[in-house]
């Protein structure tokens, strides 16, 4: 499939823009962060901003964007467009939350109800995000049990680590949000990692042979192309990553968002002051790279059915 | 809208598709084009037409495979357009209501006034039967010719899709596949079909005809097992043909 850079960002930046204010929105009613309005309001910057950033880079990707709130129609059977409407309505919750913060410097009592509506609508968004990929029989690596699970693994990752760095900044007690952020980093790599060995032994699924149903015939080798051009099935759906590129892909996915992030983390943890903040949002920043890169490999490793009809064999691309 | 039919449409308007007969003469993705650069999904544009990355949004594609091995290897080709299934992700995918399956005659549709151009039902759907028209944002896929088989402004007979009716080979059939007795129907009864990954169970209303199995033997012509020699045998004609021919 074809890693579209609007699709990547929406879907990175929202997902730790939504992390973030999950646990925002989870932890400052246990009084667990500075109610300090300056440090709610960066927080809330940050977190909210993240999501409108990647929601109207999200809105690049269509061919009609003036129509998007067209989007909003379908919820009872489109994850689409149940994702948009989760999205909007997180947002007023999490304002109303925000405005305690900032305005009265209270994030408990009357706020609370506010700030766990946020939180829900927040994982549910993250997790319909994940759907609009998990629910595409034809797409065979995203067509799986472990993907949902990914999506709001890696959010709750980027999001914790965010979180990390922002009570650096200020100078907070951090121990507790490090601590999640080296928990949640290694929870995401290791449900990324179980689901890569899954789909690098998964069956071969459809063929050429089960696509054409020709293959009581014997075995089906394309001879003429039908167009000599490349077209939108081949360019939306063609993409092909070398087995190669995309192993040393993997490593640097690894090396930067588990690897660096959590060195980063456990620096952070063991110091103070300026050094433990640079190195806080030095692992936030390797984090997002990571998770960045990963979203990346998500869509370009990804193969569509309708490249069977094209060539491909129904196994995974060994060039 | 873009929930599918709640009750199974009483016809079930779709193509049979002879993969025996088919030459690929891509006749039919060219009539399918000129009918619907003007009909109800126009315009079907193309990019840089003329030049030597022309590309374009089509609605029915002809592909060529070679099929089996040594003697027993043959050509199919194989026309590939919206089968227009029953159980449609393209439909239920879509977030705006565009695309729709329709109850009556369980056709899918695209209603470009909704799309927003995601592109998420072209992914939803196994066979690559959509193309997003990068010229007009917006989603196209084979309409079963809708504005052709209930124009009444047509004869009669040019009440199908245009690619039925620009096969030269009588490959491409059009019909209802929900009657029994429809002559698509018996056609499918008689010969049999190939489901297409029929494993992700979308229920594609179209149907293919499988290639006739081959002849492994010459048939009874008639003809004598071996010709009378030519040359004669002995005799004086024997000399005069041994002369002749050094």
């Amino acid at each position: 499939m074809h890693p579209a850079p609007s699709i990547i960002l929406f879907t990175t930046a929202s997902g730790a823009g939504y992390g973030l204010l999950f646990l925002l929105a989870t932890t400052a009613p246990a009084d667990l962060l500075p109610t300090r309005r300056w440090f709610g309001l960066a927080a809330l910057v940050v977190a909210l901003g993240l999501v409108t950033l990647g929601l109207l880079g999200s809105l690049l990707h269509l061919g009609h964007p003036e129509r998007a709130w067209r989007a909003l129609s379908q919820w009872r059977s489109s994850w689409l467009s149940r994702e948009g409407v989760m999205a909007l309505l997180t947002y007023p919750p999490a304002l109303v939350f925000g405005a305690g913060w900032v305005f009265g410097e209270t994030t408990a009592g009357l706020f609370t109800p506010f700030a766990l509506q946020a939180a829900v609508g927040a994982a549910l968004t993250v997790y319909c995000t994940s759907m609009i990929y998990a629910s595409l029989k034809p797409v065979r690596e995203w067509h799986h049990p472990l993907v949902p699970a990914i999506y709001l693994a890696f959010a709750l990752m980027t999001g914790a680590l965010l979180l990390h760095a922002l009570l650096a900044l200020v100078g907070a007690p951090r121990g507790w949000s490090g601590t999640l952020a080296l928990v949640a980093t290694a929870i995401a790599f290791a449900l990324k990692t179980a689901y890569w060995r899954m789909i690098a032994r998964a069956g071969p699924g459809p063929t050429p042979e089960s696509a054409t149903g020709l293959g009581a015939l014997g075995r089906v080798r394309m001879l003429d192309p039908p167009h000599t051009q490349t077209n939108y099935l081949l360019s939306e759906m063609g993409y092909r990553v070398a087995r190669r590129h995309a192993a040393r892909l993997r490593g640097y996915a690894w090396l930067s968002g588990f690897a660096g992030a959590t060195l980063l983390t456990l620096l952070a943890l063991l110091t103070g002051g300026a050094l433990g903040f640079l190195s806080a949002a030095l692992a936030a920043v390797l984090g997002l790279a990571g998770v960045t890169i990963e979203r990346w490999l998500f869509f370009a490793e990804a193969t569509h059915t309708v490249t069977l009809y094209y060539g491909r064999r129904g196994e995974r691309e060994t060039a | 809208m873009t929930s599918l039919p709640a009750t199974r449409p009483p016809r079930r308007l779709g193509l049979v598709i002879d993969l025996d007969t088919c030459v690929g003469c891509h006749a039919c993705v060219v009539a399918c084009k000129e009918w619907n650069t003007g009909g109800h999904p126009a315009p079907l544009t193309d990019q840089d037409p003329y030049g030597a990355e022309a590309r374009g949004a089509w609605l029915n594609r002809v592909h060529g495979y070679e099929v089996g091995e040594g003697a027993d290897g043959r050509t199919v080709h194989f026309p590939k357009s919206c089968l227009h299934c029953e159980d449609a992700a393209c439909v239920t995918v879509c977030p705006t209501g565009a695309s729709y399956k329709r109850a009556e005659d369980g056709i899918v549709l695209v209603d470009e006034d909704l799309c927003i151009g995601c592109g998420l039902c072209a992914w939803a759907c196994p066979y690559g039967a959509r193309e997003l028209d990068a010229d007009q944002g917006v989603m196209k896929k084979c309409t079963l010719c809708i504005d052709r088989i209930y124009n009444t402004n047509l004869a009669a007979e040019d009440r199908v899709p245009a690619c039925v009716q620009a096969c030269p080979t009588g490959a491409r059939h059009f019909g209802d596949l929900a009657d029994p007795d429809s002559a698509v129907s018996h056609l499918v009864a008689a010969r049999g079909e190939v489901d297409l990954m029929p494993e992700l169970g979308y229920r594609p209303t179209n149907r293919y005809l499988p290639p006739r199995p081959r002849k492994t033997a010459p048939g009874d012509t008639g003809a004598p097992e071996a010709l009378e020699p030519a040359a004669p045998r002995g005799g004086f004609l024997a000399w005069l043909d041994r002369i002749l021919a050094d």
